[in-house]
């Protein structure tokens, strides 16, 4: 950079206005930690409040968001879940376990160059339909898929 | 005691596949020890990757998350040699991170 | 109208069969998705470092432990135990062999080596993090036991009588859980591990991270929490009980090649 050439400096100055504005929609910072981890939508008890308190209430089912779990889980305490979302810029994921005593159980945001795509092991406290929410463009995209389990995961 | 963390980070194409192992209780709250008394929630619930000083994704988890956590993520536009950098931030405060090239 | 029903029937009569099958796939689909993502390697990454560190009366780490192809010599070292050692005199298996280089290299007292010997979920042992590593350096290596020494074939020959034999307050042996074809605890086939082809991905898969309470297990412990399951006294370590039926499980599994450390239920 200490290097770079004069012209070339002076140009990308005047470039510099024009190709922030240019460049804004793409190199949005990601908002999502600077709030901090979203106490409210985790101590949430139920699905709905959890994705209410995300702005997630209004979803619509898509073919685009897909999840890749085993039907049964062996042991509740590990289960394998893989997400991508096919849906043209998608910002962020949810993943949401309705049945367990607190739904929510991570959400990812994705910044420039991030693939919307995420694999995570989750407990499940007792079968239940695993829920994920994918958001792109301000709207919400979601796919269900039910996961038995064998042995309940949470504890206790 | 360190709490390692396993970062695989590569390229297949134009897309880095990652792979973080990390080590953590993800304590739920709800097990109880041998007498009895609660285990007290301790678990991840921040996780940041950067490349090259850049924030690419961000991850808030809950306890749901299980013990040692592996996560898989995707990474375009990086190439070979790209400095990786996977932080968490737990909720007591506790935090780590490792970094990696880009393989 | 008849037609229907009749069909109706036929399928529901075929269900039973057709779910399990279809269980067991997606069983199987799980521990596969699960291997993929397991944190064994992190284990054999601590394991390694234990292995470098300086330890005991000696300040020595365990670099030069021979574990029968030469001192220091990991990679494949674990595909051919158990196996008969000459300086002890003695058939061991991993754990045992450690064991031994803790004495010997380090000066440890056995009794202090072997004090904690299973961990945790919060703490791995010693042992637990140490035969990760070491059994992680046999990935690939056909499991190739001793079974030409005169100890080795007797220690075949315990482990496979100890296999057979009833005993304890429930009259148990290990043939009661993995002695016939078709039997299941809960959602897990249970192997009958006197037949090579049963035997063979068991032991081509342990030591093994268990998700169920995240603890990287091995095979002593396995063995001990059998006859803890059975009811039947709880075994020392690294005795010749204990070796003798990991001889009799690894040479009736043998041939394939190691997978390196597994991650199970």
């Amino acid at each position: 950079m200490a290097a770079m050439k004069p012209i070339r400096r002076l140009a990308l100055k005047g470039a510099g206005v024009l190709t922030a504005a240019l460049l804004a929609p793409l190199l949005l910072p990601i908002r999502a930690l600077a709030a901090g981890w979203n106490k409210d939508a985790f101590g949430s008890k139920t699905a709905a409040d959890a994705l209410k308190i995300l702005g997630a209430a209004g979803s619509t089912e898509s073919k685009d968001v897909v999840i890749d779990a085993p039907q049964i889980a062996e042991n509740g305490a590990v289960v394998p879940i893989e997400i991508t979302s096919n849906v043209p810029n998608t910002r962020s994921i949810a993943v949401v376990i309705e049945k367990n005593p607190f739904p929510l159980a991570a959400r990812f945001d994705f910044g420039d160059g991030a693939v919307p795509y995420v694999k995570v092991n989750v407990k499940m406290g007792e079968s239940s339909f695993v829920r994920v929410v994918a958001e792109a463009g301000g709207r919400y995209y979601a796919a269900s898929k039910e996961v038995k389990v064998t042995i309940g995961g949470c504890g206790g | 005691m360190a709490e390692p963390m396993k970062i695989r980070a590569v390229l297949k194409g134009d897309v880095a596949e990652v792979r973080v192992l990390m080590v953590h209780p993800m304590e739920t709250g709800q097990r109880k020890d041998a007498n009895g008394s609660i285990l007290p929630m301790h678990f991840i619930q921040e996780v940041t990757v950067r490349v090259n000083g850049r924030v690419m994704l961000e991850g808030q988890i809950s306890q749901a998350v299980s013990r040692n956590p592996v996560f898989s993520f995707r990474l375009k536009g990086v190439k070979s040699g790209d400095k990786l950098e996977i932080a968490w931030l737990d909720n007591r405060g506790e935090r780590s991170q490792s970094v990696t090239a880009i393989a | 109208m008849q037609l229907p029903v009749i069909f109706l029937l036929l399928f529901s009569l075929g269900a039973p069969g057709a779910f399990a099958q279809d269980s067991k796939k997606e069983i199987e689909k799980y521990q596969q998705m699960i291997a993929d993502s397991s944190p064994v390697e992190l284990f054999e990454l601590q394991g390694e470092a234990l292995w470098r560190k300086r330890q005991g009366p000696k300040n020595a780490s365990l670099e030069q432990c021979d574990l029968g192809l030469g001192a220091g010599a990991l990679r494949g070292a674990y595909a051919q135990l158990p196996r008969y050692f000459k300086d002890a005199d003695r058939v061991m298996d991993l754990e045992t062999r450690l064991l031994h280089c803790m004495g010997a290299l380090q000066g440890r007292s056995r009794e202090e080596a072997s004090k904690r010997v299973f961990g945790n979920e919060n703490q791995p042992s010693e042992m637990e993090l140490l035969s990760a590593y070491v059994a992680g350096e046999s990935r690939g290596a056909p499991m190739a036991p001793g079974t030409a020494h005169p100890k080795e074939i007797a220690a075949y020959e315990l482990g496979r009588k100890l296999f057979f034999y009833r005993a304890g307050p429930w009259d148990f042996s290990c043939t009661s859980c993995h002695g016939e074809e078709g039997k299941r605890i809960r959602m897990q086939d249970l192997p009958v591990l006197s037949t090579p082809a049963a035997a063979r991905p068991v032991v081509a898969t342990w030591p093994a991270y268990r998700v169920s309470n995240s603890q990287f297990k091995t095979m002593q412990w396995r063995i001990n929490d059998c006859y803890r399951q059975m009811r039947m006294p709880e075994p020392n370590y690294a005795s010749d009980l204990t070796i003798a039926i990991a001889t009799y499980l690894t040479v009736t599994g043998k041939g394939e090649p190691y997978r390196g450390p597994g991650t199970k239920r």
